[in-house]
């Protein structure tokens, strides 16, 4: 496991909360709030191990939590289970492909909120919840389903930056190596 | 099939949301807020940049457009002016005529003002975290304000901020008052049922059948609960039907405050 992604993750996941808290210019035009972590499990999940992930959902459930009107601890299980079927299943995905992270943000972003609420109904708080909610939850795992390649890109791009490039492979070979002289 | 060390990070997870969930509602609370400190230093930051963006553009402004919104702040400072020596005589006069009839004096509302600082990440909660808290004598439970009306009440305190659960959220339920000084009656503010596409329409509920309604009339709280005193504006009545085969009477409010735009609110202090 890279300790360098595991807190690049956890340093992005802390600035997506900050931004899904404080930025509403979208949450005024469609009313809808988009969930960005989700997402980041996802790439968690793909690209690191059991303790990344873990640590991301458990972190990330509860920054979200306190910053909101959720029981504390309620979005830890989601999460987690989310990244614990990507990780399970990760070596028959093709990660690489945009079009499979677009698949796979857009079920980890609808399924977070329905295991969420699903909890939540076993709690004795009572959410917002009406038709309306119907088509938040559409809109929400289609931006997590668009911004999933997104945060693959940047993290690959973070790695790139800061991590050792891999050598390339030398066209020298002993084999062909000229000796000269005298044997 | 799992692994041992999945199986582990599930068995941690699970025992980490039982506990959590399982805390009592104080320890839950204090809990919540010590985690939501983390985002303090990014909360400070844009505060601070919010205020530097500001006052730069303070500068590009030109002496011009200064003489002018000058000119109209004093004109509206005589028209205040005004106006509050006529309340003044109005609440002398209310004294004295409480003092003769022995009702209990009201005294006027202290406030604190306080800038909101996030909004609730999650779609199915209407909360703000304002930026006072204990330090700032803020306790659970008070209510917040903007000049239109009213916004919601104080639901958690921290030492530097407080989450403020807004009005149409279902934990913010609001008695209230409506219709004129004859016929007043009374009712509650739920969240809305029918229109969750506008933000601005509530419901008003618990009406009886025989209230007498008209699309326009302001909604006020009517003081009963013991959290919002009586008499700040809630909305306007935008439309009203009968259910229950006849039997009560619902209708849709339009808050005076736009919940959307909030930047700057104030606490009723106590």
């Amino acid at each position: 496991m890279s300790w360098f992604n595991t807190i690049a993750i956890l340093l992005v996941a802390y600035l997506a909360i900050y931004a899904q808290a404080t930025f509403n210019e979208f949450r005024h035009l469609v009313v809808v709030q988009i969930d960005l972590i989700p997402s980041l499990v996802v790439y968690a999940a793909l690209s690191g191990g059991v303790l990344t992930f873990t640590i991301v959902a458990l972190s990330c459930g509860l920054w979200i939590d306190s910053l909101s009107a959720n029981p504390l601890g309620i979005s830890l299980l989601p999460l987690f289970l989310v990244g614990l079927v990507i990780h399970q299943f990760s070596d028959l995905i093709l990660r690489q492909q945009a079009f499979a992270q677009f698949i796979l943000g857009l079920c980890a972003t609808a399924a977070v909120p329905i295991v969420t609420l699903v909890l939540l109904m076993n709690t004795q708080v009572q959410p917002l919840l009406s038709w309306f909610s119907l088509w938040q939850w559409i809109a929400m795992s289609l931006m997590g389903g668009a911004i999933t390649p997104l945060w693959f890109f940047v993290f690959n791009r973070i790695g790139e930056t800061f991590n050792y490039r891999p050598l390339g492979e030398s066209s020298f070979r002993p084999d062909r190596q000229i000796k000269r002289g005298r044997q | 099939m799992l692994k041992r060390p999945q199986y582990i990070a599930l068995g941690v997870i699970i025992l980490c949301t039982f506990v959590l969930l399982k805390l009592p509602d104080r320890a839950a609370a204090n809990l919540k807020l010590a985690i939501s400190g983390i985002f303090l230093p990014l909360f400070g930051m844009s505060g601070s940049l919010g205020d530097l963006a500001e006052n730069s553009s303070y500068s590009l402004l030109s002496r011009r457009e200064l003489i002018r919104q000058l000119q109209w702040q004093h004109k509206t400072n005589q028209l205040s002016t005004l106006y509050f020596r006529q309340a003044d005589e109005w609440k002398r006069e209310n004294d004295r005529l409480r003092d003769y009839f022995n009702i209990p004096r009201q005294y006027p509302w202290k406030t604190k003002m306080a800038r909101v600082v996030a909004r609730d990440p999650v779609n199915w909660w209407k909360t703000i975290t304002i930026d006072r808290g204990t330090r700032d004598g803020v306790v659970t439970n008070l209510p917040v304000v903007t000049a239109e009306g009213l916004v919601g009440r104080i639901a958690g305190v921290s030492f530097a901020q407080s989450h403020v659960v807004l009005v149409g959220d279902p934990d913010c339920r609001v008695a209230v008052l409506v219709g004129d000084d004859k016929s007043r009656e009374q009712g509650f503010i739920a969240p809305a049922s029918s229109s969750p596409l506008d933000h601005a329409l509530v419901d008003l509920t618990y009406l009886s059948r025989n209230s007498k309604l008209i699309p326009g009339q302001v909604v006020v709280t009517s003081g009963m609960g013991g959290v919002f005193p009586k008499g700040i504006v809630v909305g306007q009545i935008a439309d009203f039907r009968s259910i229950g085969y006849g039997l009560y009477k619902e209708a849709q409010v339009r808050l005076a405050v736009n919940m959307n735009r909030l930047e700057e609110v104030f606490i009723l202090m106590p």
